[in-house]
């Protein structure tokens, strides 16, 4: 997993909440078994219309999304999160993001910055004004710097922890083998077992 | 204080815990697919891990099989290869697979409780969000994301973050023709779709005891459209009575011992909820989407509702965005809304109840001239049970397309899908935008709305046809 610390880029005021998982990307494009390459895929069918936001400089070449609240909902695709990760996202602004879609986000290394629902208008609105602006992103200290001022937001302590070293969760799993075997010991008898 | 189910549960599967950190939750069932496991078998093979229990793990293939010529090979090129590269994987790895055409295929929510495979007390995880429908049995079973996918095959374990619960109660007795669909659609128009985040919920009081197994599935299945991590209801008498005999429940004196085991894991009486919730299921009419998100819909004798009509500014916004989409006016009745296809089917409402009561409906009428419908079944078992009870005559005569089990037109991954601009009355789970089809517009609805509506060829109920 990629580690994250800080960093500074163009932001992409998405106006617009409750953004699924299948508008992330849609269904058609699951039929693929690799883990990279799915940055066509991203927002695809908004992609089509040539005033959709990424369609236009600079927000094309944006790297941090700030998008409307309850942001990832729906299905539990990962290839959401590559999508965006592809594309060249790392950093998502939303005041409220699926669970789900979170989850699946920090083990991937893209990180969900949740902020109140003031601060994305703000955002929204400082970077439709001067779309130039660059952003600076700093996961230690949970704060996102504009020219103008410095927002602060929410992230799990521990999701922190491990974006912030690049680890990944097997090997930290991996530290309790001993207590899963103890677990596995003690399961009842009866749970059910696939056959193999 | 007592606990509530979902905190048994939890706290019987803790197999580390420590403060500032996820817990570390042993799985007991992790279900898998052709469309969300490739990259996780790659992950293994990279780092060189195994599968550590081959045996609690079961391998499906539903989401994207064709559901028609399924003696030949898959046409498009992209599902044949996520097809074999599951059965290649599964080979490898150890794992048992229902393949397309066998007679344990279905979608996996549907054959892990038919096969008595879901049991009380179990965590049960997939890389699919409708998980949610084993919680029906008082199983805690929830989506992941691929990469979690990976480490539960690592290790047999998933590192989570405890959650809320809530009580989601409903009272009464629920009227006639209406089921348990409206009742989640209309809880789901209640809270939101971010009303459940955080929390898990346990759906109780008179109106759910009542409910039959499949019933409650189709409940807990849409808790994920209320945002909630799972759903839950407790194991009962009629929990009992549906797994007993099944092929992979427990049999003789593992049964008993079984049992009172799950009658157990009730909700304590002093336990307490996080949130509670109530509905009164006297109030329950039949209920349909208009929107774009399963939140977004009112009683089937209500009217497209005006974005005027919300006070949140961000419910306006996406209230004129899902009009647009959905081509709809507002102030239109519901039930002058004409549609051109209808799908009966998914995990949601794809089993042998939501058959019967649709054949009922369509029973000595015809589907409209024009309307195409298709009936899925949610497995083969489902599929062999309805041709007994003469099902698929009763739908073939109406006029309606008999297919072989899976996902199908719930997220038209497959050749079934709904076309560009084309309006769809669909017993699934999701009406967002593009989810049926590129263009597709999707009204969430009940099997009987669904069956009725396919007949008159505007959104109805049984009701509308005498
Ligand atoms: S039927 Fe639909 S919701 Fe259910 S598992 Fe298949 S794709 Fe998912």
């Amino acid at each position: 997993m990629q580690q994250f610390t800080t960093h500074t880029g163009t932001g992409v005021p998405l106006r617009r909440s409750n953004i699924d998982t299948d508008q992330i990307i849609p269904s058609r494009f699951l039929k693929r078994v690799s883990r990279a390459g799915f940055d066509d895929a991203l927002f695809a069918e908004w992609r089509k219309d040539p005033d959709f936001i990424l369609n236009t400089t600079p927000y094309q070449s944006g790297s941090i999304l700030i998008a409307g609240s309850d942001f990832g909902i729906g299905s539990s695709r990962e290839h959401a999160v590559w999508g965006l990760l592809d594309y060249g996202f790392r950093v998502i602004v939303s005041s409220r993001f699926a669970d789900i879609f979170r989850g699946n986000s920090g083990k991937a290394g893209l990180l969900t910055a949740q902020v109140t629902e003031r601060d994305v208008e703000y955002l929204w609105n400082l970077l439709e004004q001067e779309p130039a602006t660059k952003l600076s992103v700093d996961l230690p200290n949970q704060t996102i710097t504009t020219a103008e001022t410095v927002i602060n937001f929410d992230i799990d302590p521990y999701v922190k922890w491990r974006l912030t070293m690049g680890y990944d969760d097997i090997s930290l799993t991996e530290r309790h083998l001993e207590a899963i075997a103890r677990h596995e010991a003690a399961r009842p008898a009866f749970m059910p077992r696939c056959h193999v | 204080m007592g606990y509530t189910l979902a905190e048994k549960i939890w706290n019987s599967h803790v197999v580390h815990q420590q403060a500032g950190e996820p817990d570390l939750l042993y799985v007991d069932l992790h279900l898998i697919n052709e469309v969300t496991s490739p990259q996780a078998f790659d992950g293994l093979r990279t780092a060189g891990r195994s599968v550590r229990r081959p045996e609690l793990t079961l391998g499906m293939e539903d989401h994207n099989v064709p559901t028609t010529g399924i003696d030949r090979p898959i046409a498009d090129p992209l599902s044949a290869l996520q097809v074999q590269t599951l059965r290649r994987n599964c080979t490898d790895f150890g794992i048992e697979l229902f393949h397309m055409g066998g007679i344990e295929q279905g979608i996996v929510h549907v054959v892990g409780p038919q096969l008595g495979l879901t049991q009380p007390g179990m965590t049960i995880v997939c890389g699919d969000s409708h998980t949610s429908t084993h919680g029906a049995f008082g199983a805690l079973a929830f989506g992941i994301g691929t990469s979690e996918a990976e480490h539960v095959l690592a290790t047999q374990t998933l590192p989570a973050q405890p959650f809320k619960t809530m009580s989601v109660t409903i009272e009464g007795d629920l009227p006639q023709g209406t089921s348990s669909k409206d009742v989640i659609l209309a809880l789901i128009a209640q809270i939101g779709t971010g009303g459940g985040q955080g929390y898990v919920l346990e759906y109780r009081g008179p109106a759910v005891e009542k409910m039959t197994m499949e019933a409650r599935m189709t409940m807990c299945n849409m808790s994920i459209e209320a945002g909630a991590r799972a759903g839950l209801i407790a194991p009962d008498q009629v929990t009992l009575d549906y797994l007993k005999g099944r092929p992979r429940a427990p049999q003789g004196q593992e049964w008993d011992t079984a049992a009172a085991y799950w009658l157990a894991l009730a909700t304590d009486e002093d336990a307490v909820f996080d949130a509670e919730v109530t509905l009164d299921a006297a109030t329950i009419t039949p209920f349909v989407t208009w929107g774009t998100n399963p939140g977004q819909g009112v009683p089937i004798s209500g009217s497209v509702p005006s974005p005027e009509d919300f006070d949140d500014e961000r419910d306006k916004a996406a209230a004129e965005r899902a009009l647009e989409y959905m081509g709809l006016k507002a102030g239109t009745p519901m039930k002058s809304v004409e549609v051109d296809t209808v799908f009966l089917g998914s995990c949601t409402n794809g089993r042998i109840e939501d058959l019967r009561i649709a054949a009922q409906v369509l029973q000595g009428r015809k589907v409209k001239a024009g309307m195409r419908m298709l009936v899925v079944p949610g497995s083969m078992k489902v599929k062999a049970q309805a041709e007994e009870e003469g099902l698929d005559e009763v739908f073939k005569a109406a006029g309606a397309e008999w297919r072989f089990a899976g996902c199908s037109m719930c997220l038209g991954m497959n050749p079934d899908q709904v076309g560009a601009g084309d309006r769809c009355a669909s017993t699934s789970n999701r009406n967002f935008e593009g989810r049926q089809g590129q263009g597709a517009r999707t009204h969430l609805v009940s099997p009987a709305v669904a069956a009725a509506t396919a007949v008159r060829g505007t959104i109805s109920t049984p009701a509308d046809l005498n």
